[in-house]
């Protein structure tokens, strides 16, 4: 934390009270809250687990403080993202486990009659904070409820080497699929080449895959959840990451999660798809050598193609508590304090920018702006669209990404092993065997 | 009184009876047989069904699933990742027990000599079976890894090639990468049990053979291998077995990719029933698993009948 210490926190934290008290940020009416917990009432939660130990930290202590103010004791758990998604669908099938989990995408979304109706906690803080971003809406909303509270997304973000991206010509990052093509290819002769994921990385391939998908046109289903994947624009999209495929640094058909984490940080990769992580662990990091990477790196916001809208691929959080619950008020009082802006804001620091807001009113917390290389992480719900466009969150959408069949038909066209127009058949084949049920 | 002796009568009855069940061999064969039964059925009875009936049905987890029949059987029959999945579990299988039963007798038979440190010699041996799965399993992956794999690094600096491996990237490098990682693993356990029969040898028969001038050749091929069969049989079976239903070296180094060269079907199902949600599916593709290691185990209840058969018994 070497350019952010306490006391640029501190200035950063008074500055965002100066804005809270400030005419901007006072709602257009007040929202209300009626919401009384049980009386003795006590809850299991299972999060994910942290990556930045602060993080979870203060996490931990704003559930100290609300069962000091509430009463409501609560114990607190957390697992890997991959482990959650189980234990989420059999908590929910046997009726019994934790009484509210935050998780990952569209989970919620395979068994939302078990789930307690959180419409109320997500019309309060929609009407508090001014609104939720649209793809929030599209996780937390089965039908006319809410199932689920957006609590976020821990967001991707392009990580690129300054130097690298100006000695390949490019004084800006470029903003287009064109630009973007002709920057790897820069890159790629250079020798300081870019790489994605293009292994089954749950977080990273998935990311990028679906946003060349969409970035073309090219989608999974359609708004009826026929599958439409076999289409000229997905064509268009693979011929188009093939040409990008060529531009990456060897390997990248056999990267997991944290492949492109290690090659960056050891100077031979300038260009990916990642999280804040990378800048956060080089920053701190001891070594020299990784310091200064982290000094020569900065974000940007995926290109934009030929569709002409941002069309990312994000991690979102959800709360979703369950109906097997004994204290389902006490749940939602919880998600209530823990999302109310001013908790959020103080969480949102100690994580140092980690988690991307799901409500726009909370882009104004300083953070964001402590350090202009955090601030395109900021956006991320406001550029991604829902894993199951354009059709529905559930069962299907998640067997499709569980079963990696957007990573797969990208890898197959891009190494060749296909033909484009064979690859995206094959993906439409595998993706009817999930939308027929 | 009269009550008194009556339900001292009813009494001595009763303990009679008691003495009697178990004075009788049948009875208390049968009580003691109770707890392996109850414990044979609730943990692999029990589970094996309720697998064999999920892979019946369209469960997703967290739901309650439909009977289907074969429903699940037929739509995998139609999906090119799972023959893939079926293909890879069979290469697997065969490339990493012949190799790991080569270089496994092979070592037996070396351990088998008279060598300096023998005891710490085999102790060694065994280490690659003592390390936990999934920590050899990482281990690999940064061996295998495309950018810092130290079999690359040492070829590079000696010359040898120009541009670090792809273990992990290209279809064929991966399956022969995990294949090896399966062998260094596996090595350990059919060597020391192959050792152990090697043991049990009588030395008498080498010296009578010795006497009729018998080649070390000869004596290997008459003597050793007929009478290490059966043990053989038993290894090679475990072993099999044991490589069919890999599933953390997979899981841990590849995740099945690149391009599902690597799925197994133990890998497959995994993430069609946990990560996919669709649990009827995994299971089926768990259960499509059964007629291959019903045929090992067939292989092996052979093999063991040719033992009573060298005992001087009849086939």
């Amino acid at each position: 934390m070497s350019n952010f210490d306490r006391r640029s926190v501190l200035k950063a934290g008074l500055g965002g009270a100066a804005l809270l008290a400030g005419p901007g940020i006072v709602p257009v009416r007040a929202a209300e809250w009626t919401n009384v917990p049980e009386a003795n009432a006590s809850i299991r939660v299972l999060r994910w687990k942290q990556f930045i130990q602060a993080e979870y930290d203060k996490f931990a202590e704003q559930a100290k403080k609300f069962s000091e103010k509430t009463g409501v004791k609560v114990k607190l758990e957390a697992e890997s993202w991959d482990d959650i998604r189980p234990k989420a669908a059999v908590a929910a099938n046997v009726g019994a486990g934790p009484d509210l989990i935050i998780g990952t995408l569209d989970d919620p979304h395979k068994f939302p009659e078990k789930l307690i109706d959180m419409t109320d906690v997500a019309d309060y803080l929609g009407k508090q904070y001014g609104g939720w971003y649209p793809v929030a809406e599209r996780y937390g909303k089965k039908g006319n409820s809410w199932i689920a509270i957006p609590q976020g997304a821990t967001g991707g973000c392009l990580n690129y080497r300054i130097s690298h991206v100006k000695a390949a010509g490019f004084d800006e990052f470029p903003k287009d699929t064109d630009g973007f093509l002709k920057l790897c290819q820069a890159l790629k002769k250079n020798n300081t080449p870019a790489g994605f994921a293009l292994g089954h990385a749950t977080g990273d391939a998935n990311g990028w895959c679906q946003w060349a998908l969409w970035a073309f046109g090219g989608k999974v289903v359609n708004d009826k959840n026929e599958v439409v994947i076999d289409s000229p624009e997905t064509i268009a999209a693979l011929e188009y990451v093939k040409q990008l495929y060529a531009t990456f640094i060897p390997g990248v058909l056999s990267w997991n999660d944290s492949n492109n984490n290690k090659a960056f940080l050891n100077g031979e990769l300038s260009l990916t798809l990642n999280g804040i992580s990378i800048w956060t662990v080089g920053k701190n990091s001891p070594d020299p050598k990784q310091q200064e990477i982290a000094k020569d790196m900065n974000h940007a916001q995926m290109p934009i193609g030929p569709v002409g809208v941002s069309t990312e691929q994000q991690n979102i959080l959800v709360y979703y508590g369950y109906k097997h619950s004994k204290y389902p008020k006490a749940v939602k009082e919880f998600i209530k304090f823990m999302m109310d802006k001013e908790n959020y804001d103080a969480w949102e620091v100690a994580s140092n920018g980690y988690v991307s807001p799901p409500l726009p009113a909370y882009n104004d917390n300083p953070v964001w702006t402590s350090d202009p290389k955090i601030t395109p992480y900021r956006d991320c719900l406001k550029r991604c669209r829902d894993n199951g466009y354009a059709g529905d969150l559930g069962y299907a959408s998640a067997a499709v990404m569980g079963d990696f069949v957007v990573v797969d038909m990208f890898a197959e066209a891009a190494t060749g092993s296909v033909t484009p127009k064979e690859a995206a058949a094959r993906a439409a084949e595998r993706a009817k065997r999930y939308y027929q049920v | 009184m009269a009550v008194m002796a009556e339900s001292a009568v009813a009494q001595v009855k009763r303990s009679s009876m008691w003495t009697r069940a178990f004075e009788s061999r049948n009875f208390l064969g049968a009580m003691f047989m109770v707890p392996a039964i109850a414990i044979l059925i609730l943990f692999l009875a029990y589970p094996l069904a309720l697998g064999l009936w999920l892979g019946m049905t369209d469960t997703k987890i967290g739901g309650v699933g439909r009977y289907i029949g074969f429903g699940n059987f037929v739509s995998l029959a139609k999906d090119s990742v799972f023959w893939l999945s079926v293909f890879n579990t069979i290469f697997y299988t065969f490339a990493a027990s012949i190799v790991k039963f080569a270089i496994g007798l092979y070592l037996a038979l070396l351990l088998n000599e008279r060598l300096p440190f023998k005891s710490m010699v085999r102790a060694i041996v065994l280490l690659p079976f003592v390390v936990p799965t999934v920590l050899s399993a990482i281990a690999f992956w940064w061996i295998y890894d495309s950018q810092f794999s130290i079999i690359s690094w040492v070829l590079l600096k000696a010359g040898l090639i120009t541009h670090y491996i792809d273990f992990l990237g290209d279809p064929w490098n991966a399956r022969w990468s995990v294949v090896a990682a399966n062998i260094w693993r596996g090595v350990p356990f059919v060597a020391i049990t192959l050792l152990a029969g090697l043991q049990t040898i009588s030395p008498s028969l080498y010296e009578a053979a010795n006497l009729d001038g018998a080649t070390n050749l000869q004596r290997f091929r008459h003597i050793t291998l007929p009478m290490l069969s059966p043990i053989i049989a038993v290894v090679m079976t475990f072993s099999v077995l044991m490589t069919f239903t890999d599933f953390q070296l997979i899981y841990t180094i590849t995740r099945g990719g690149p391009i599902n060269a690597t799925h197994l079907m133990a890998t497959l199902s995994f993430q069609r029933a946990i990560t996919g949600g669709n649990l009827g599916e995994g299971a089926a593709i768990s259960n499509a698993m059964i007629p291959f290691l019903v045929a090992a185990i067939l292989l092996s209840f052979f093999g063991l009948q040719r033992s009573r058969w060298q005992q001087g018994g009849r086939d």
